[in-house]
Formats: C-alpha cells, structure tokens, sequence
C-alpha cells in the first residue's frame, strides 16, 4: 500500500515533477475541452497542421530571446489564414491546401533550426519535454490555458450551434464565420499550451482523441465535455509518472495512455451493441413465437 | 429586440418579394432571373428537379449567397433585418444535419431561441414555456430528451419546425420536408404545415415530389433557373408548364394530379 502511495508521492519531491504535473494537467483539460468540438466539426487535419506550422516561429522566438508563445501564436494563426486565403483564391481543395501550407512551414523550422547556430533542442520541440519545462514557460502555458478554456466555456452553446447548424446560426442574426474564427484562435492558443506537454508531433492526439474517445461514450454535449476533461487529464498524469518510473518518453507515454482510453471505449461501445441487439433479437423471437 | 409571432396582419401582405434575381457560381448559372413573389399566411411550394435552383433560392432568401443581380426583400426590407429579428426560420435538408451529433430534441429546439438570448445564450423561464409549447405543438414532448438522430425521418423534420416556432418565426423555410419521410409521417407534417399557415405564417416547402403538393399548398411555383409558372395546383400542374419546368418530361404522376384537383 505504501508502495502504491509512493509511487505517486515520491516523484513529488522533485521541483521539475511538480512543475511537469501542473503543465500536464493545464495542457490535458485545454486540449480536452477543446477537441470535443475539433472532433465533431472534422478538424483533426486543421490540428495536425496549425502544430506543425508553429515550428519556425518557435524556433525564431528562441533565436531572438523572445517568449516563444509569441512565435508559435503568430505562425499558427498565419498558417490558418494561409490555408483559407489559398482555399478561396485557388481551385486547390482544402485538404491539399492544408497539406501544403503545414509541411511548408515545418521544413521552414526545421531548415531554420538546423542552419541557425544556437542552443535549440529540436529533439524538445518535436516530442516535447514536459520534465524540463522553464518557469516562464509554465506562467505561459498556464495564462494561456486558463483563458481559452474560460473563452470556450462562456461560449459553448454559441459554438455548439455553429458545430450543428450554421446555417440556422446564420438564419438567426449569429455571425459563423466569427464563431469559426474564436475556435480557430482557440486552436492557436491550445497548440501552444499542448507543445510543452507532448511537443509538436503528437499534439494532434491531444486535440483529437480526448473528444472521439468522449464521443463514443455519450449522446451529450456537456457530459461529452466532461468525460473528455476527465480521461485528458487523467492521461496527462498518468503519462507523466508512467513516464518518471519507465525513464520513458513523457509524450509518448501520454499519448499511449489517450489511446489505450480510445480503444477501451470503442471495445466497451462496441461489445454493449452486441449485447443490445443479441437482446432485441430475442425479444423479437419471442415475439414472433 | 424581442419579438414574438402575434398572429397574421390584416390583409394579405407579401412576406418575400424577388425580383430578377441572378446568381453565378463560376461558370454556371444557377438562377437567371427569378420573380417571385410570396403571400403570407399560405403554404407555399417551390418544385423543380435536382439543380434547378431550388437550394440556391432558399440560400438566396437566407442570404447565404450574393446575388449578381435582382434583389431579395423579406417582409419589405432587406433580409438581414428580417434574419436579426427572428423571423425567419430553416429546415435543413437531411444530408445536411449530422444526426450523431451529441444534442437532444430539446436541444435543437432551443436553438431557435437563441438570436434573443445575451452572450452565453442562457435559457430562461420564458425560452423553456416557449420550447415546452413549440415541442408540444409538434407532438414531440415525449421524445424531446432523445439524441437528435434517434427520431424517424418525420419526427426530425418536425423537430426542426418546432425550432422555427420557438424562435416565433413568421416565415418557416423548409428543404424537402418529405425526403426519408413515410406516407403516415407526410400526412402529420402536411396537417402541422396547414395549421401553421392558419395562424397566418407562412410556409416555403422546396421539394421534387409532386404527389404531396396539391393537399399541402395553397401555391405553387415551379422553378428551373427562373420561375416557369406560378399559380394554385391546378393552374400550375399542366403539360406545358411541368414541361418547361422538368425539362420536356412530363411526370405521369403529374398529370393524374391534374386530373385530381379539376
């Protein structure tokens, strides 16, 4: 029993954990919140891409001794006013235009990163690195944390209607295109707070699975948010002190937990369905006898 | 601005006014100079065939598309003021709606009210009695805590007519009200419909199936690119017209119709 205490308790000891669990648990309730509407509007591309476009502007945030929300907020906002520019002056289709503006910028930071002499771990950026996260990094991530997901709370209906039916949301006298344009932001924001945690590559886990996973589980919005907020920080934790005890990697170990909630949920849907209809079969027998 | 429906103005008044209107989309022409023009208080239909414009009308009295040409009036003004007051209201097209999205009936419904609500969109006592009566009035109470897609083809229609009650629309826009829809469904929503429209709103209903338009509709109009002919069922459901509208051929079930509202 003590052990099973210690295993929790020990770690905290460490400043450096201390510090890891509270980004953790920032970046898995903003990303939660978060992904159950990037989830039903069918964004997770539009996530893979604003991530991997804020490379250059961490890397050059770096350079110029800048904080590097800075950078990674004005290359991920670029990225989604590219894509939509490319996607209405262009008969290019919006995944294609999505696929060439993301890896576009990403080689950007990565010749940026390699041809810039400086003390840049790209190593950190790419796969995070939540166990050496600096304390200026962490007001950052928490600041930024806290106002998006008050921002996305306060409008939640507003942004459930979009989600369902814009055009009534249009018919109504309520602006889509704004609506549209706060989640955006909020994407923004999030990939920032989600970088530190998981780092670049993975942080579209974090802005997905926590919502499909929720998805399956409910035919409620507000319960839909809540089981997402649960399982995300619940993975985030236990990520990161699976990841303490393994020597592994923090992201990866995160990630790995997200989906191993996935895949129980779908298991758990899945089997309830069967049992349901061998039930209704029966009924049906039975009814017909 | 709060405005609730408080039934129909004396005298017949025009609820939607369209005149030569002209849209592009690149290379085609989806609409080349509709003229249409809409009385309150009756069931209107607007029928033609796939891509004869049905859809970019309706976006177009929506303001979903800007025309090239002609103008939009809805109620004597432009259509943003009419959409800002709540007086218009749409139901969508099945395929347009992504029935597993986690909302219930009453949900949906709800929605309706939120153009008068503030910033958070919070209901209150008087949005609940208007959501409770407009659920009511489409006999849905029972199902109003179900998952949106867990209704019928005709109980989803109906739930989205008792969104536009709930807003107080005057005008109630509908996108083929009877595609997916069993015959038993067609008689409820066309009986809800005729009561509607005697309450003095008034009724789009875009479709291409005839056979529900004569008990349904006081007006007719049948579209491909503008406006081939305009009139009650029995003017308008004549070889000549129906010719024009669905490109030379005549739908035999047409012509029985004909025969049927002599």
């Amino acid at each position: 029993m003590t052990d099973f205490v210690g295993w929790f308790t020990d770690p905290l000891q460490f400043a450096f954990m201390r510090t890891a669990l509270l980004v953790a648990v920032a970046c898995g309730l903003t990303c939660a919140i978060l992904s159950c509407w990037l989830t039903l509007l069918g964004w997770s591309l539009m996530g893979d891409a604003v991530s991997h476009a804020v490379l250059p502007g961490v890397v050059l945030a770096y350079v110029l001794g800048a904080p590097f929300a800075i950078g990674a907020f004005l290359f991920g906002s670029g990225a989604v006013a590219l894509i939509g520019g490319l996607n209405r002056t262009s008969k290019v289709k919006e995944d294609a235009a999505i696929g060439i503006v993301f890896t576009g910028l990403f080689a950007l930071g990565l010749v940026l990163a390699s041809v810039i002499p400086s003390q840049i771990d790209l190593f950190h950026i790419l796969f995070g690195n939540v166990l050496g996260v600096s304390n200026s990094d962490v007001y950052q991530v928490l600041g930024i944390g806290f106002v998006v997901i008050a921002v996305l709370l306060y409008k939640r209906r507003d942004l459930v209607l979009f989600a369902f039916d814009p055009t009534h949301a249009h018919a109504i006298g309520i602006s889509p295109r704004r609506l549209e344009a706060l989640l955006l932001g909020a994407l923004a924001l999030t990939v920032i707070v989600a970088l530190q945690a998981v780092g670049i590559v993975l942080v579209v886990a974090m802005l997905i699975t926590p919502g499909a996973t929720a998805f399956l589980l409910t035919e409620r919005f507000d319960r839909m948010l809540m089981i997402a907020a649960a399982g995300s920080v619940l993975a985030c934790v236990m990520g990161t002190y699976l990841s303490y005890h393994l020597d592994a990697s923090t992201g990866g170990m995160i990630v790995c937990v997200l989906t191993v909630q996935f895949v129980a949920a779908y298991g758990y849907v899945a089997w309830r369905r069967r049992g349901h209809v061998q039930e209704t079969t029966e009924e049906t027998l039975v009814g017909a006898v | 601005m709060t405005r609730e429906f408080s039934g129909y103005d004396a005298g017949a008044s025009i609820a939607v006014a369209v005149h030569g209107l002209r849209v592009r989309y690149g290379a085609t022409l989806a609409l080349d100079g509709v003229d249409l023009e809409i009385e309150s208080g009756l069931v209107h239909g607007l029928i033609g065939m796939n891509g004869s414009g049905k859809s970019t009308l309706f976006q177009a009295l929506m303001g979903l598309v800007k025309p090239d040409a002609g103008s939009v009036e809805l109620f004597g003004a432009p259509p943003a003021g009419a959409r800002r007051a709540g007086r218009v209201a749409y139901a969508p097209q099945n395929e347009d709606v992504d029935w597993a999205f986690p909302v219930s009936v009453r949900d949906v419904v709800a929605m309706g009210r939120y153009g008068k609500l503030g910033a958070r969109r919070r209901l209150g006592a008087a949005d609940r009695e208007a959501i409770d009566a407009a659920l009511e009035r489409v006999e849905l109470t029972d199902l109003a805590d179900r998952q949106i897609g867990a209704l019928s083809g005709g109980q989803r229609k109906r739930a989205f007519v008792a969104r536009g009650l709930a807003q107080g629309a005057e005008l109630l826009l509908l996108d083929e009200p009877f595609a997916g829809v069993d015959k038993r469904s067609e008689a409820t929503i066309t009986a809800l419909l005729r009561g509607l429209a005697q309450e003095g709103r008034t009724i789009l209903v875009s479709t291409h199936d005839l056979i529900a338009v004569p008990e349904l509709c006081d007006r007719i109009a049948l579209i491909n690119r503008h406006i081939v002919a305009q009139g009650t069922a029995h003017e308008v459901l004549r070889p000549e017209p129906l010719a024009a509208a669905f490109g030379g051929f005549v739908p035999a079930e047409a012509l029985r119709l004909h025969e049927a509202t002599a």
